[in-house]
């Protein structure tokens, strides 16, 4: 990791210097728009090579997956293949204008049509729309078709959206961003969604329930076909976060359990990489209820030829053009090299590993729920006897070079560290991590400022997180 | 199997280690009856067989490398620099998670509070996030922002026809939940001054695209200050964002919220999508707007460094109270754009745009001389035009298509009066050469009896 300071890019600018070049005006200049053009755009002006220099720097700035072990719960940080970059700079595949005639995209819309019948496959769903960029876009999809069924049938006093309280963010924001309001539902103790507690809830005001499965505690849902049944019976629908779809390849498919429609992440689950923060994509499933709905367009077949076209009683574009269609190049590349078998081996290593990880680390940290788990597992992170919170421990996590797991989430559990694994990591490196672990239980007893403080290795502290929302500094001022 | 590092051995041992006697195990909370489905997927291939599938699929579609592309119409084809994509590939920014420990990620932090920066400079704002999904949904979500600010007390949503129709489509989808109704494009024709008549006390916001989608600039003077008597915020759509080299920002004239497609920044077309989402706004709506942001702050020591901040207005803190439900955003896109703006630099983002305004005032001028063509601009536009041609669009794409010519957009298939009009763009990519050929295979096309 780099350490020395680098300034911003405004800081490096000297007048006049230049990396661009373009090829000289080779028609007629025309008289530009009296009254309309501008100052100049105060931008830096620096060399090709200070340019390089500099974003090479920021890069040795973070970790990632391709630098550190990256056990960060619930986001499904495995291995990004390189073949799938490849993939995705394909000149004929990429330098594709989305509104070409579609004759001459054949190849585009039939990756397309093979990456939605594959999704098709593994889920268990009757349709698939590829065009949500992301997790949360793909549930905004699913509720917005939820709320156009129950329309659709005249049934418009649902406005209840029930959701586990061990949920996302993103599940009651999407709700809320949809018009409806949420009722947490609580867990029981072996981290299911509590079942009395839901049908209490289940009447003729619920849209529907919103549930990740395996849910955040890493835990597969173990009421789950009467979860769904109870919801279905009040004529709520099933939503399906895919968050979690890793540990389920091969192992379950949703459509079949009783969800109406899911998202995935291609981003979590079929390797395309997060980017420091995206782009993802989110294509929705959606089951014979709810398969008219989809968003449009999706790609149709018909005698070899491929067309893009909107479902009869779609809730219309969530986005403009198709998709994050970068990330299914990288997604379809992933799954026709795992094949059926691949893939459900793929769920397997990682919940083995989960549970190989979970069985090293619990002597030295306690569990949320102990149960054998999937693909990932909650502890609790700090170590009240030395005054450690669950972020010290991060911290210090940081200094044996490892990112640390998702912390304090999901919220019902305190000082949660969210550990997922991932079935691209060795035993070997699963063991070095249970040891960095012990380390730092025992660091916690002897020295816990050296956590409080951690870390130690990094081009900057602990950062004063108060300060910047207090006096918001949102752009460089000059 | 590729990318599984776990041998037989390994498996067995870890097993033994957990006390399970089979991975099968593992999953007995699964239903039985629907454990382990057979998956009906093609089986799987190595490395090579995949790239030769690809590159047959590849042989199916003709891209812009094998036409002059005049297309436009929300992507626009324009010039990467080759040092743009060998950075944003580095697998320290592509394999990064959000930034939510800033000790490790100050790279990707530093380089998105540049992007902001970068990014308020350009549209003339005092800050812009860390990105939306592309310039469609950033408009829906400016529509939602505005319903915000009013606390929702206003319910109409007013927009231009003249705004990129997908666009309006998208807007559409995202509002049924906030009892709002999208008016202002019935009409087609509707002028700017139709539009602000329909200002009123219920009118949350005012969304104009400029350049329009038909290329036109529009007269901005004293626009907002209309909008702002009324009590409503207006939006400017910045599509394209090229243009915002050359042409006054939206900023400059009393833009509340600015969104634009960041796609022509370095990001190449890649049939739709991943694009650039990009949100500005003023510093006295800050804490309305949706999606992650980056700010300076200081370490222990006194260091300069940056966070992810004001995240209460994020989902993962507010949750249903959340300003939207944005998580992933397009981070590598914004990087993206970052590097292109810091790349082109002050002069060349200037002259990229200068060179697509004078190529297109040249075809533009150019075709207007042939005989059965009519540009239908009524003042200046920037890279795109309204030809009126004299046959269906259609028929005269697929004439220029086998004379390796990629035609403009066909302006019927969404606005049923705009018969054989055609909007056409123009970017630095257009050699002289190519508009030469395009004006000639058009005058060939007025010619030949249908």
């Amino acid at each position: 990791m780099r350490l020395e300071p680098e300034p911003l890019i405004f800081e490096m600018s000297s007048p006049g210097r230049r990396a661009y070049t373009l090829p000289e005006l080779d028609v007629p200049a025309a008289a530009l728009p009296e009254g309309y053009t501008r100052e100049e755009v105060n931008l830096p002006e620096v060399s090709e090579l200070e340019f390089v220099r500099h974003y090479t720097h920021l890069s040795q700035k973070n970790y990632s997956i391709d630098t550190h072990f990256y056990p960060l719960g619930s986001c499904t940080m495995k291995y990004n293949p390189r073949v799938n970059e490849k993939a995705a700079t394909i000149e004929g595949l990429t330098q594709v204008h989305p509104l070409q005639p579609q004759e001459t995209v054949q190849g585009s819309l039939e990756l397309m049509y093979n990456l939605q019948e594959a999704l098709k496959e593994i889920s268990g769903f009757a349709g698939v729309s590829l065009q949500p960029a992301a997790g949360a876009h793909g549930e905004f999809t699913g509720v917005l078709m939820m709320r156009a069924y129950h329309a659709s049938r005249g049934d418009t006093k649902r406005t209840k959206m029930l959701i586990p309280d061990s949920a996302h963010g993103t599940n009651p924001a999407t709700s809320a961003m949809s018009g409806f309001s949420v009722v947490q539902i609580p867990s029981d103790r072996r981290g299911n969604v509590d079942l009395e507690a839901l049908r209490r809830e289940c009447d003729d005001s619920v849209v529907g329930l919103m549930l990740t499965n395996p849910n955040t505690l890493g835990l597969f849902e173990e009421h789950v076909l009467e979860v769904c049944e109870a919801v279905h019976a009040c004529g709520g629908l099933m939503y399906g976060d895919g968050a979690n779809l890793n540990a389920l390849l091969g192992v379950a498919r949703p459509g079949d359990l009783g969800f109406d429609v899911m998202h995935f992440n291609l981003h979590k689950t079929f390797t395309t990489p997060h980017g420091g923060g995206g782009p993802g994509s989110g294509p929705v499933g959606a089951g014979p209820r709810l398969l008219p709905f989809l968003p449009g367009p999706v790609v149709v077949q018909e005698e070899g030829q491929y067309r893009l076209q909107a479902p009869e009683q779609s809730i219309g574009r969530l986005k403009a053009f198709y998709g994050n269609y970068g990330m299914f190049l990288r997604a379809y590349t992933y799954i026709r090299m795992m094949g059926p078998d691949g893939l459900r081996q793929v769920a397997e290593d990682a919940v083995l590993n989960a549970n190989y990880l979970k069985a090293l680390v619990t002597p030295y940290f306690s569990l949320a729920i102990d149960r054998s788990c999937m693909h990932e597992f909650v502890v609790h992170g700090d170590i009240p006897a030395a005054g450690v919170r669950a972020l010290d421990v991060s911290k210090r996590l940081i200094d044996y070079g490892v990112h640390p797991p998702t912390n304090y989430f999901p919220l019902i559990v305190h000082d949660a560290l969210m550990i997922e694994p991932t079935e691209t990591e060795s035993k070997e490196m699963l063991e070095q991590f249970a040891e960095i672990m012990r380390q730092i239980a025992e660091e916690a007893g002897r020295d816990p400022e050296l956590l409080r403080s951690a870390p130690h290795v990094t081009p900057v502290f602990r950062l004063d997180e108060v300060r910047a929302a207090r006096n918001p500094v949102l752009c460089y001022k000059g | 199997m590729a990318y599984l590092p776990a041998t037989h051995e390994n498996r067995r041992a870890m097993l033994e280690k957990i006390g399970a006697p089979s991975v099968e195990a593992l999953f007995s909370d699964v239903p039985s009856a629907y454990r382990f489905p057979p998956l009906k997927l093609p089986k799987a291939v190595s490395e090579m067989e995949i790239l030769d599938e690809l590159y047959g699929l590849a042989l199916k579609n003709k891209s812009t490398g094998c036409f002059a592309t005049f297309l436009g119409a929300g992507a626009y084809n324009h010039f990467v620099p080759s040092a743009i994509p060998a950075l944003t590939s580095r697998g320290e920014f592509l394999t990064a998670y959000t930034p939510y420990q800033p000790e490790v990620s100050q790279g990707t932090l530093q380089a998105i509070f540049e992007y902001q920066s970068m990014a308020a400079e350009l549209t003339g704002m005092e800050v812009v996030n860390a990105s939306h999904y592309d310039g469609a949904t950033a408009m829906a979500e400016a529509a939602l922002m505005a319903i915000n600010v009013s606390n929702g007390k206003r319910h109409k949503v007013l927009v231009a026809p003249s705004i990129h129709p997908q666009y309006r489509q998208v807007l559409r989808t995202y509002l049924p939940g906030r009892q709002a109704q999208v008016i202002g494009d019935e009409d087609p024709s509707a002028s700017l001054e139709d539009l602000l008549a329909r200002l009123d006390g219920d009118t949350a916001c005012l969304i104009v695209q400029n350049p329009t989608f038909f290329g036109d600039l529009l007269p901005v003077e004293g626009l907002a200050e209309r909008v702002h008597a009324a009590g409503a915020l207006l939006v400017v759509v910045a599509v394209p964002v090229i243009s915002l080299g050359l042409l006054v920002p939206p900023g400059r004239y009393g833009a509340d919220i600015v969104v634009a497609e960041g796609q022509p920044l370095g990001a190449g077309l890649n049939f739709g999508g991943p694009y650039l989402g990009i949100f500005a706004t003023r510093d006295s709506y800050v804490r309305k707007m949706p999606g992650r942001l980056v700010g300076e702050t200081v370490d222990t020591e006194g260091r300069r460094g940056f966070v992810l901040t004001l995240t209460t207005r994020e989902q993962h803190i507010r949750r249903e109270k959340a300003t939207s439900n944005i998580c992933t955003n397009q981070g590598l896109v914004a990087l993206t754009a970052a590097m292109y703006m810091a790349y082109m630099g002050k002069a060349g983002l200037r002259a990229v745009a200068e060179l697509c305004y004078h190529k297109a005032h040249y075809a533009a001028a150019e075709i207007s001389q042939l005989a059965g063509y009519r540009v239908l601009n009524p003042g200046n536009f920037f890279n795109e035009f309204v030809v009126a041609c004299p046959r269906p669009v259609a028929e005269i794409n697929a004439a220029l298509l086998e004379k390796g010519i990629l035609g403009g957009y066909d302006l019927e298939q969404d606005y049923p009066q705009a018969r054989n009009q055609m909007l056409v763009c123009l970017t630095e990519m257009n050699s002289r050469q190519q508009i030469d050929r395009l004006v000639a295979a058009l005058k060939t096309l007025a010619e030949v009896k249908p």
